[in-house]
This record gives structure tokens, sequence and C-alpha cells, in this order.
């Protein structure tokens, strides 16, 4: 992809941030991804569907580098590309907030923020960690998400879940990212605090980065989100953009709508009118979610 | 909460009060303990408290401390030495084989030991790092194997279980004053050891809190996978802590065979819990990812102190270990509840 008219199209504002095209992923015999094609602009919101054992996380590794498809392309920018270590992507602009958020509790938060990255001063046997500038920048950057840190150098144990979040995003965005992944974000917290990560997520967005946002739950997805990819057991349910979905049918497809009307005709099939009426409970409980 | 409030005058400041900024400090609890035993021991006897007193106390103190900040380091990087303890031996050993039988200059000796125990805080590293198996179980095996070799070599090549007559090498005596020799201060002699173990305790307390690798130390300690994936190169920080605490065992050893001029196959043997003791009298924690030099240094202070204070005191000295076991106890205690209140969730 060396040609010279390839590289100006590339640089056109139409152009996807990141694109995966029929990217399939086995591991031995077992299909983890086949033929997952999607696309992520710049200050839009992708988000990525499915249950346990859908493939999402199959995914993050194959965009963040941890692992290769074994068919299928990625594109950044228009270029196909090929990483080979997480270290790859990341100088692709693209950065990963793992479930675990790369986080130690025990350490302060200014620590945290540039472990791995840190600025030092100094030279020979002198050169050390520059703790001035590493607090001010973790203060400046977090208040930038709109959060005032109280106290740089307390410890990450001792933020809330949503915060902890804000902290591993700030750090992705200082560091270069212009296309973050969050895995599951939300999954492990409380109404409220989920709130405040959907707001981070907008904020992200508004500022002109690219989000592929990683959910098993649609009511976090929709709001935020400008188009969804919807996995199941490996395959693709389709790729939609906002307008092409409504929250109900996304909630319909994600509960596996036909499935749950299979399930409840077997249990009406059951002697006994309750294991029939659960059955029936269930089918109208998952039409009327939303 | 909403972490978004951008108030002037923060509500949550104010929790973080000074009494909670001191007890989140590793090291506080091992300060107020050594406060307490000084205190007590200056009561209980004169020649505690007088300057020889504090000269040999300091010197107990300095002996274990050496050894129990480097230990500190590696226990705060998530690991343990039981072959931290032996080590001391064979770098004396070594030293010692080298120049009175071997007959190479005393230096070359010092150097080559050096080299020699390098590898062997390399391989411990190595091991631990490449096989995913607790240091505990590899540095069992290095302790075992090296006390055999200890003694093996030693009564193979000395046909005794010791080695002597350092002190009649050539270069014994300009040696002697770096490691040896003593400080004169208000009449009593002070051993120039405890200089070596300030220094060491400064510049552990630099590398750990002003320096990327001291970073990279609470990193790996506190969550190895979380660490690798920011890029900390945590196998790499691991071997070069268990190097580290080599050295520290090549330069107490050399110490020690310097100072007496002679030393014993078994030396150093069952001194590697005590190490760990001391750190974790100084606050570190078993699990790793929190504990500072100067708390270890301070437990040793405690260890030291007490073995001393006990003979000053006039008591029988097989009470000595009891005294240390309920220190122990407190201290992990005490450590097990400053960090639930330093990861104390304010949610």
């Amino acid at each position: 992809m060396s040609d010279p008219q390839i590289t100006e199209v590339t640089e056109s504002a139409d152009v996807p941030m990141l694109e995966m095209r029929d990217v399939t992923k086995m591991f031995g015999s077992v299909i983890s991804l086949f033929e997952i094609s999607t696309t992520v602009r710049a200050g839009q919101v992708t988000c990525v569907l499915g249950d346990n054992g859908a493939g999402k996380s199959t995914l993050i590794k194959i965009l963040s580098g941890v692992h290769h498809a074994d068919h299928g392309q990625l594109f950044v920018d228009g270029v196909p590309v090929r990483f080979s270590t997480p270290r790859d992507a990341l100088d692709a602009g693209i950065a990963t907030v793992f479930q675990d958020l790369a986080m130690v509790p025990l350490m302060a938060i200014w620590r945290n923020f540039f472990l791995g990255s840190e600025p030092t001063k100094g030279w020979g046997p002198l050169r050390r960690f520059d703790a001035a500038t590493a607090k001010r920048i973790t203060r400046q950057e977090m208040g930038e998400m709109g959060i005032d840190i109280r106290d740089p150098d307390q410890p990450v144990g001792t933020l809330s879940g949503g915060e902890r979040q804000s902290v591993a995003i700030a750090r992705a965005v200082h560091f270069g990212a212009r296309l973050l992944i969050l895995d599951e974000p939300t999954s492990a917290l409380g109404v409220k605090q989920a709130g405040v990560v959907l707001k981070y997520i907008v904020q992200a967005r508004d500022r002109g980065l690219g989000v592929i946002f990683i959910t098993h739950n649609p009511h976090h997805a929709y709001p935020v989100g400008d188009r969804f990819l919807l996995l199941k057991r490996g395959r693709s349910l389709g790729d939609f953009a906002k307008s092409e979905i409504s929250l109900h049918e996304l909630t319909r497809l994600m509960a596996g709508g036909a499935e749950l009307e299979a399930l409840a005709h077997e249990l009406e099939r059951e002697p006994g009118a309750d294991a029939a009426s659960v059955g029936r409970e269930l089918l109208r409980e998952t039409e009327t979610l939303g | 909460m909403t972490a978004t409030t951008v108030t002037p005058a923060d509500e949550r400041v104010v929790a973080i009060g000074l009494v909670r900024r001191l007890l989140v400090k590793p090291e506080f609890g091992a300060l107020v303990g050594a406060i307490v035993i000084f205190v007590f021991f200056a009561f209980q006897s004169d020649v505690f408290r007088s300057m020889d007193g504090a000269a040999n106390w300091l010197d107990v103190s300095s002996t274990l401390g050496t050894m129990a900040v480097p230990v500190a380091m590696l226990m705060i990087g998530g690991h343990f030495d039981l072959s931290a303890g032996v080590q001391v031996g064979t770098a004396g050993l070594a030293t010692g084989i080298m120049t009175t039988y071997w007959g190479l200059q005393l230096y070359a000796s010092l150097a080559m030991s050096l080299v020699l125990m390098l590898a062997i805080g390399f391989v411990n590293g190595f091991l631990v790092t490449r096989t995913g198996l607790p240091s505990f179980i590899i540095t069992l095996g290095m302790f075992l194997g090296l006390q055999g070799l200890n003694l093996g070599f030693t009564k193979q090549i000395t046909n005794t279980v010791q080695v002597s007559n350092l002190d009649l090498v050539p270069g014994y005596h300009s040696l002697n004053n770096i490691l040896g020799s003593t400080v004169t201060i208000g009449g009593a002699k002070f051993q120039i050891a405890i200089i070596w173990w300030v220094a060491f305790t400064v510049i552990a307390s630099y590398l750990l809190l002003k320096t990327r690798f001291g970073n990279w130390i609470f990193a790996t300690g506190g969550d190895p996978n979380a660490s690798k994936n920011v890029g900390v190169r945590t196998n790499r920080t691991t071997i070069a802590l268990f190097m580290i605490t080599s050295a520290a065992a090549w330069f107490v050893g050399n110490t020690q065979i310097v100072r007496f001029g002679t030393i014993q196959a078994q030396s150093g043997i069952g001194q590697e819990l005590y190490f760990i003791v001391a750190a974790v009298i100084g606050g570190c924690l078993l699990t790793g990812g929190y504990g500072s030099a100067v708390g270890a240094a301070l437990g040793a202070l405690i260890f030291g102190m007490t073995q001393v204070g006990i003979v000053n005191a006039g008591w029988n000295s097989d009470w000595f270990k009891l005294f240390v076991g309920v220190m122990l106890l407190l201290a992990v205690l005490a450590n097990q509840f400053v960090r639930r209140f330093a990861e104390q969730s304010r949610r």
C-alpha cells in the first residue's frame, strides 16, 4: 500500500480511524471470531455488545495487539496494519483500558498515572522520577476530564470504581491515545457510578477521540453509541448505525429473542402451569425491557 | 459520591488528617516501636543508655540492618529470599578461600566473590521469573544447596569448618580500614559498619521513592499483571532485586571475615528469617507492594536494641526470642490494620 494515490485518500475526513474487515480468529479448532467487520470514526462511539463467550475479549486482544487475526485485515486511517505487540497498537494511538485498569491499588494516583512511562530529570546516577511534574500533569489531565483530584498522593485503592476508571481513561488520553478501547468499564459498577463513566465516554468522544465501548448492557450502550456491533458465539449478528436500530431491537437481539420464544414454548409444554407462566413472563419481560 | 464536583473548599480533604497521613507511612509503627524499646531499656540499665552501650546495640543492629534493607526492597517487590542468610557465609568463605588457600590478591578475590554473589542472585531471580514458582520454594532450594556447598567446599579445601587467617593476607589493613575499623565518639568505639548501614538505608530509600526503578519495585510487588500491561519490565525488576540482595550479602559476609579474620562454614544460616522479621516490623507487607527501607532499618534497630538490652538489663537472654516473636505478631497485626486503612474505599 505504498501507492501515493491511496495515501491521499487516507487523509480525507471520510476514512474511518479504524476499520476491521472480515476478521477471523481460531484457537485450535474453536472459532473464536468469524468474519467480523466494523468501523470506528473520530468523535464517535462504536459499541461492541455480546454475552459471555461472544468473542468480545478476543476482539479487544486483536485490536490491542495481544493476539493476531488469522484472516481479515485491520486498517488505521485507511492503511492496512498488523500489530505484532501491544506496543505497536499504542504507537498507532490505540489504547486499551482493560477491566483490571492496569493500576496498582496500593500506589499513589500520580505514581499509577505514569507507571511504565515515568518522566525523569537529572542524569547518570542522579536520574530520578520527576515527581513534581508527574503530580502536576496528573492533576491537570484529571481536571480536563472535569475531576478535581483532592490529593494525588492518595492510593488508587481508595478511589471509587468510577474515579479509577476515569484515571485510566485520562492516562490513556495523556499518552497519545486517539482511539480508546474500554473493556466493560461499567460492568462492575453501581447505577450511579456507571452513569459517571458514561459521561466520561461522552467527554472523550467530544474531544474528538474514537471510542470502542465493550459491554453486555444495551442500556449503557444505546445512549452513548453511534454504531453497534452485536456478537454472538464468535459471529456477528449485525453492525448497525444508531439510525438503523432501536433500543428495543438491540435488547431483543442481545437477549436472543427467537431463542427465548422457543424456551417459552418448551416451558409451556412441561406439566404444571407455573413453568409455563415463568416462560411467558420471561418473554414479556425481554419485550418490555427498556 | 460524584467525583465531578469542583468545590474550592473540598470537605473530603479534611478526612485525610495528619494522623491518617502518619499512620499510612509504612515506617511509622517501627519508629514508635523503636522509641518505646529505647526508653524502656534506657530506664532498665545505665549501661544501655551509655555511649558504649549505644555503640554495642548499634553494631548488632547494623549487621542485621545492612541485610534487612535490601530484603525489604525485595519484599516490596513481592518476593522472599530464604537464601539471604547463607549467602552471607558464601561470600565470606569465597573471599577467604581465594586469598588464604589459592593465594589470589585480596581485592581481586573481593571482585570475584562479588561476581559469584551476583550470579547467585541472578539465578534466584531468573528461576523465579522464568518458572513462576513462589520465590519461597526457589530460594529454599538455593538455601539448602548453598548450605551444603559452603560446608562441603570448606571441609574439602581446609579440612576444618572455617576459613581463617585473612588478617595475614597482604592488603588486609587497608581493607580493614574500610570495613572493620571503628570511629571513637564520646569515648566509645563505634563500628564503621554502622555508617555503611545508614548509607545503604539512605540509598535504598532514594531508589525506592525517587526513581523509576523504585516505582517499578512497588508496582511489581503490588500487581505484576497490571504493571506488565503498562510496560513495566517486571522480570528485570525482580532479577535486579535478587541481585541487590546478593550484593548486600557480599558486603556483609566480607565485613565479617575482615573484622574477625575468620568465618565459619555455617555462618549466616538462620539469619534469613531475622532479615524478614526486621523488614516486617518495619512495615513491609508479606504480600508485596508496600513497605520502606527506613522501616526495615528501624526494624533492625529494634531487634539490636532488644538483643543487647536484655543482656544489659541483667535478664536471662533465653527470653530474647519470645520478645522477638511477640513483636513480630504485633507488627503484623498493625500492618494489616494499616493496609486496610490505606486501601479502604471511600465509595
